[in-house]
């Protein structure tokens, strides 16, 4: 059906076992959808070599995930393929919402300047997936095996033991630590007897990507009622290659099997643009959506991540965006451990912060579905009257729910935080993710993300980087020689010459010491996935060493 | 005081990080409050609703501004 991509036919070669012989893995992990590519890729590139099963041998059919979100693109960056997303996609900031025939409200996403990443952007998941599966080959660590379908898994002692099936016949493999990535309808979470618990929400709707010509701005157009699709709504996102991701709500009672005829799809579709505008349809679907999470994420040996562990309804995009959070927390973590560098209680921690972060991501993709629609007829009504206020009053605006879309979770309740011991203004506390700034390097113009992340890290902020005392150097180096090292990297207001073997940054912009509320001496304690670990008004090694203990679960 | 009508919405002692949490988190709470009730049911507990909140906020110069906005257009 589709005009616009070709999906890739990915070669399935009979894996080695099938000989004979039973190996052990340090990491299996099962999924090649967007989280477990994102898993293999960020640990293969810590040098944990990992092995990747999944039982097809193509990207993700037809239109599925479209929207990913700023925080979601700065760990594809730190995978290695955040560019090639970024130039395919469809980059936006601006949504509109639409009450009726009338614009009642709009949102910024990025209501702040100076950040390298938009605040979203729209691509098609099997792009997502291709460019993922792209770098996965790139890195010799990665053991990519297509048509490999698990379907039993023992994981009652120190290891996990995986039947998988081929196209030849089955095979067994172990694995110290098994990650979960088989989406939503995850069968390994069946054959554990895991129970995942939550909601289905009682409406269908029907998806279209529609190829053609228009020239809508790069935005995200969000209608209750219109004319065109009354008493419903409507969601309208551009992708890459000319196409268009047309969501509308049917209401429950719609049958899915007429309503994804194409004579019945294309008069709505002509309703919705209003003129003789020529288009051709590319995928039709309908869905209904659930929002649902496992009560732990780690079983033992067994990791769940993204769909498998948790699953939200879409009108938040935080269902892939989410997922790769997931692997972002888990990754380092089980990197220290299996470098005997921390204990294995630290994958707790992966799965006490994920489900944290699961459970925001439910409350507010829950929100958003029950204004979109409506349980009762005073719920309606309410909703109705929010949007009649809209348009002339702030505090009404601030009510409208068309989506509270895909943003990182503030940790600060994390056990891995060291608490503040001195005021700061700002959200850069403890626990939070990281926002970005413009720094300057030399003369090369970067941004901070771009220094941090995949280690730990101490952004140590001074009022001239070519005057630090060279014994405060010989402290900072020394914490790059621990056994869990911690890079110092300078930031200054000042431009001037690092003193060797650091970087320094300069902050030509302000924005670091205006969002970190920095002030000279001031240190930050970053995690490898760029969140706040802890924070001081003066660095002292031992308190960054504590922190750091703490953070890894050595405390 | 006049009719306040910027977002307002806030639980003394909460830290928010996203603007638009306070808000629906009440909104939460309010379409919560009609859960398993009948429009009947509902209507009484909007008009109570109203009232209670009228007294609470006793200025009849904000009342009536509110009473007004809220006849506009229907
Ligand atoms: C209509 C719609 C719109 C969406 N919009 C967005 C959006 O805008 N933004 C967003 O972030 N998310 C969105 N999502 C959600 C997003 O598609 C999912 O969250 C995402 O695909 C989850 O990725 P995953 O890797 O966890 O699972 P999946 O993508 O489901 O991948 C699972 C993989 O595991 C493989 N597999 C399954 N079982 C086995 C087995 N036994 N052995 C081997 N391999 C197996 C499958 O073949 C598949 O490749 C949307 C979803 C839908 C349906």
């Amino acid at each position: 059906m589709l005009s616009t991509y070709r999906y890739p036919k990915y070669e399935y070669v009979p894996p080695p076992e099938l000989k004979g012989g039973i190996v052990r893995h340090p990491v299996v992990i099962v999924g090649a959808g967007p989280v477990g590519l994102a898993a293999a890729i960020e640990l293969a590139q810590s040098g944990v070599p990992v092995v990747l099963l999944d039982d097809d041998d193509t990207v993700s059919i037809g239109s599925r995930g479209v929207c990913y979100a700023k925080r979601a693109l700065e760990v594809l960056d730190r995978i290695g393929i955040g560019d090639a997303c970024v130039s395919k996609g469809v980059s936006w900031n601006v949504g509109r919402t639409f009450f009726r025939d009338e614009e009642v409200y709009n949102f910024n996403l990025l209501p702040q300047p100076d950040h390298k990443r938009p605040g979203m952007i729209n691509l098609q998941q099997y792009y997502l997936e291709e460019f993922g599966i792209n770098r996965a080959r790139e890195l010799p660590n990665v053991d990519l095996r297509f048509m490999n379908k698990v379907v039993s898994v023992n994981a009652e002692g120190k290891f996990a033991k995986i039947m998988v099936e081929t196209p030849d016949g089955p095979y067994t493999i172990e694995a110290d630590w098994l990650i979960v990535a088989d989406g939503a309808r995850s069968s390994i979470r069946r054959m554990m007897n895991l129970e995942i618990e939550g909601k289905i929400f009682m409406d269908r709707f029907l998806i279209a990507d529609v190829v053609m010509k228009a020239d809508f701005p790069a935005e995200r157009w969000f209608w209750f009622d219109p004319p065109f699709h009354p008493g419903q709504s409507v969601l309208l996102h551009r992708q890459a290659d000319n196409v268009y991701r047309i969501d509308f709500q049917l209401g429950w009672q719609a049958d899915p099997e007429e309503e994804k005829k194409p004579e019945n799809v294309i008069p709505r579709i002509k309703a919705m643009l209003g003129d003789d505008r020529e288009f051709e349809l590319e995928w039709v679907s309908v869905y209904t959506f659930q929002c649902r999470r496992m009560q732990q994420f780690r079983h033992g040996r067994v990791l769940f991540v993204g769909d498998a562990a948790h699953q939200v309804s879409p009108f938040g995009a935080r269902g892939a965006n989410s997922g790769i959070q997931d692997t972002d927390n888990l990754c380092w973590k089980l990197k220290l451990v299996l470098d005997g560098k921390a204990p294995d209680s630290l994958l707790d921690t992966y799965s006490e912060e994920r489900v944290f972060a699961a459970d925001e991501n439910i409350l507010n993709s829950t929100r958003s579905t029950d204004f979109i629609t409506p349980k009762s007829k005073t719920s309606l009504t309410f909703r109705n009257a929010v949007l009649a206020l809209a348009r002339d009053h702030a505090f009404a605006r601030a009510l409208v729910n068309s989506g509270r879309l895909s943003v990182p979770s503030f940790l600060t309740g994390s056990s891995l935080n060291t608490p503040d011991t001195a005021e700061f203004t700002g959200d850069m506390l403890p626990g939070a993710p990281m926002d970005d700034a413009p720094v300057r390097e030399k003369v090369a113009n970067r941004w901070l993300l771009d220094y941090v992340g995949n280690r730990f890290v101490a952004l140590v902020y001074v009022a001239d980087p070519a005057a630090v005392d060279p014994a405060q150097v010989a402290v900072f180096k020394g914490l790059a020689e621990e056994p869990v090292p911690v890079e110092v990297i300078l930031v200054s207001p000042k431009a001037g010459a690092a003193p060797e073997g650091l970087h320094a940054l300069e902050d030509y912009a302000g924005r670091f010491a205006e969002r970190y509320d920095a002030k000279f001496g001031t240190a930050y304690l970053i995690r490898p996935d760029q969140h706040v670990a802890g924070r001081w008004r003066a660095f002292d090694a031992g308190r960054v060493r504590a922190a750091l203990a703490r953070a890894t679960g050595n405390a | 005081m006049p009719l306040n009508l910027k977002p307002n919405f806030a639980e003394p002692g909460k830290r928010y990080f996203r603007a638009y949490t306070p808000g629906d988190d009440f909104y939460e709470a309010l379409i919560e409050t009609h859960r398993d009730l009948s429009d009947e049911q509902s209507a009484m507990v909007n008009a109570k609703l109203v009232l209670l909140l009228a007294n609470h906020i006793g200025d009849m110069s904000v009342l009536r501004e509110a009473m007004k906005l809220a006849r506009e257009g229907v």
